[in-house]
């Protein structure tokens, strides 16, 4: 791309640099740490405003859940047939939404996809703060969460029995808390060299200490940075596996039992680009807010967020894929059953939740074949949102429908969630936008070490264009 | 009565002292510049180099000569770790010696029948089996990398410079250390301000 730059500069307009606006390194460290720099109480009211509204709701959540916990899970809609109704949703939901995070830094980083630096530590952070809030759901849905380690191969005494590992969701457990843990790690190790250049920088006592703790005395040695690439390069290699295995577990759930559609094949492709396509929209949708009431403007350009439109196209149009192709096997097997589930799903007593779906992930994300529409911020910020809301009725669909309409007539139900439903869902909302609000303020919000690399770079590809004498 | 703590004496020991020398430390603008000098230096017959960058610098491992990083050959070592304990755990869960001896004597293990399922498979065992090597890589190439850095530390003497700050923002520095057998206070600053050094200090260890 560089090179071609070099002798045609008209191609800056097809391949703008990644970093607008020709800042210095110091420029980048100052723009992104002024952000979070300010006294605490320096912070804008709208700030305070907004994390009173997600910190409200977070306390509904902690009320929703004490209420189950002292009841029992049937204040819960969940009952005969539906065992797994709004929990297992939002379970899947909240985990596929974190899959953005680890492919943005992880398989982007592997293919040398230089745009990724700029969103990659949000992506991250909005990974973890998902996978908390999925984990909360299977949690209360056991019933009694204080027994929460017996999911895990622990000697007890508290009964003599092993876990069942033949059992999906005993992989289940060990694949998500396998996916937290890593994809911590993975954005610990990106944000110590950030944390050093705070450290340095930090005039307060309190910003000294906490910074030089975690910074783990990180000084930017030649021997050292070469450990740390060797090891984020092992991390990258082997979260990228690991991201297409999370989701591919989590739809065993579904694949290995014999309920008419879900027992399929295609679930774990299926499941995986449906996570990633959920999560590229919630980092959409936070970066546009971020870029927004941040001024982002020059570190995350319309580039970046082009690219991140490309990929929900792609992976939504995979998504349309695969629901054509489960209708067509539904036909195509000649199974009374599975062929009910299908002609149910989509003209049933669920048809609005499928129709919804069908709307928000496969047709409305072919907007973005128009590059007017991958390049206009309101299109983007409201396909965002309208991909999660499909996302979340994809799943509910896999779950309601096949559950209240199964094999016996005589146990058809319909599925209304209690207010506890909701109430824990929106809590969840609440949680996420809390932490995330939270993490934007209080740490970089951006990889300055990786920005500036990315800028040593482009010195070069882009020093004709950019004015800037060439160093050579 | 405690004993008379003897100052000199730990400061002898932990190598702390005016008269010690940590070594001499050049200040470069750009990472191109940088790279440069180290490889002049290095033409110069110094050995014990070292670059303090705010990002990492390509190139400037064969500059100074940074030896590749044996973190790789750690992180296989726990990886097959990892994987054997994932086996063991769900065939002792299963199918282990406790279940197989006490079923022998007509007492029960547990062991949980399941549809009729074996008590140990590989075929099953495939997800938890790569989860946990996934696991054990990750905290490997985790605290493999920090205990090869010799990190977490508290203090470190490239921090007596007094820009060392910026290393972490803007400015790219060389570092000669004083153990390198060529190195002389004076001859060595003359050395980093002839390959370009904007700034050049001899920093107390």
């Amino acid at each position: 791309m560089s090179v071609v730059v070099e002798h045609d500069p008209k191609l800056l307009e097809v391949n703008p640099p990644l970093v607008a606006g020709n800042p210095s390194y110091h420029d980048i460290s100052e723009r992104i740490s002024t952000i979070i720099e300010p006294e605490v109480g320096q912070t804008p009211m709208k700030y305070w405003i907004t994390l009173g509204i997600t910190a409200s709701l977070t306390v509904l959540l902690g009320g929703m859940l004490a209420y189950l916990a002292v009841t029992g899970i049937g204040v819960w809609g969940n009952n005969r047939p539906i065992g797994w109704a709004w929990d297992i949703t939002n379970f899947v939901f909240w985990i596929g939404i974190g899959h953005a995070g680890t492919l943005i830094s992880a398989i982007l980083f592997l293919f040398r996809q230089k745009w990724r630096t700029s969103i990659n530590r949000s992506a991250e952070a909005m990974t973890l703060f998902a996978v908390m809030c999925a984990g909360i759901f299977p949690l209360f849905h056991t019933g009694r969460p204080w027994r929460a380690y017996w999911l895990f191969p622990i000697p007890n005494t508290d009964h003599n029995v092993w876990q069942n590992f033949r059992s999906p969701l005993i992989w289940d457990v060990f694949a998500v808390s396998t996916y937290f843990t890593v994809s911590l790690l993975f954005w610990y190790t990106g944000l110590v060299p950030d944390l050093a250049t705070l450290r340095d920088r930090a005039v307060t006592k309190i910003r000294q200490f906490a910074f030089g703790i975690f910074s783990l005395g990180w000084r930017g040695s030649a021997r050292h940075w070469r450990h740390y690439e060797a090891a984020y390069l092992i991390l990258a290699g082997i979260s990228t596996p690991l991201v297409l295995s999370v989701h591919s577990v989590v739809s065993f759930d579904f694949a290995t039992s014999v309920i008419p559609g879900w027992h399929t094949t295609i679930f774990p492709p299926y499941f995986v680009a449906g996570a990633i396509f959920s999560g590229f929209a919630c980092v959409m949708t936070l970066l546009l807010i971020a870029r927004w009431t941040l001024n982002l403007q020059d570190l995350i350009t319309m580039k970046h967020l082009e690219n991140m439109n490309k990929i929900i196209l792609v992976t939504g149009s995979i998504v349309g894929y695969a629901y054509c192709t489960e209708f067509f096997i539904a036909w195509y097997s000649g199974n009374i059953y599975e062929r009910f589930t299908f002609l149910n799903r989509a003209f049933g007593p669920y048809w609005w939740a499928a129709w919804s779906m069908y709307t928000c992930n496969v047709f409305i994300p072919q907007l973005y074949w128009f590059k007017k529409m991958r390049t206009n911020l309101w299109v983007m910020f409201i396909i965002s949102i309208t991909t999660n809301i499909g996302m979340w009725f994809e799943r509910f669909v896999i779950i309601a429908t096949s559950l209240t309409r199964d094999f016996l007539p005589t146990s058809w139900w319909f599925y209304h969630p209690t207010y506890v439903d909701i109430c824990t869902f929106l809590g969840t909302i609440g949680l996420f936008l809390s932490l995330f609000l939270v993490f934007a303020r209080f740490l970089p919000l951006i990889a300055m070490s990786e920005v500036k690399g990315v800028r040593a770079y482009e010195k070069h590809a882009f020093a004709a264009a950019a004015g800037v004498e060439k160093v050579h | 009565m405690p004993a008379q703590l003897d100052f000199e004496q730990i400061k002898e020991k932990l190598g702390i002292g005016a008269d010690k020398v940590y070594g001499a430390i050049g200040e470069f603008d750009d990472p191109e510049e940088l790279v440069e000098a180290g490889r002049k230096v290095r033409e110069m017959g110094y050995t014990k180099i070292d670059a303090m960058t705010p990002f990492p610098v390509h190139g400037i491992d064969d500059a100074i000569g940074v030896p590749p990083s044996k973190l790789g050959w750690i992180v296989v070592v726990f990886s097959m770790t990892g994987l054997c304990i994932a086996l063991l755990l769900q065939w002792f869960a299963g199918a282990g010696p406790l279940n197989s001896l006490l079923l022998r004597f007509g007492l029960s293990g547990y062991p949980l029948m399941v549809g009729g399922k074996p008590f140990f498979d590989l075929s099953y065992s495939v997800p938890v089996d790569w989860e946990l090597t996934v696991l054990f890589t990750a905290f490997a190439a985790f605290i493999g990398m920090w205990a090869l850095n010799g990190l977490p530390r508290l203090y470190h003497p490239s921090m007596n410079y007094k820009n060392s700050h910026r290393a972490s923002d803007d400015r790219f520095l060389l570092v000669i250390e004083a153990d390198d057998p060529k190195f002389s206070p004076a001859k060595t600053a003359e050395d980093l301000r002839g390959v370009g050094a904007r700034e050049v200090e001899v920093v107390e260890g």
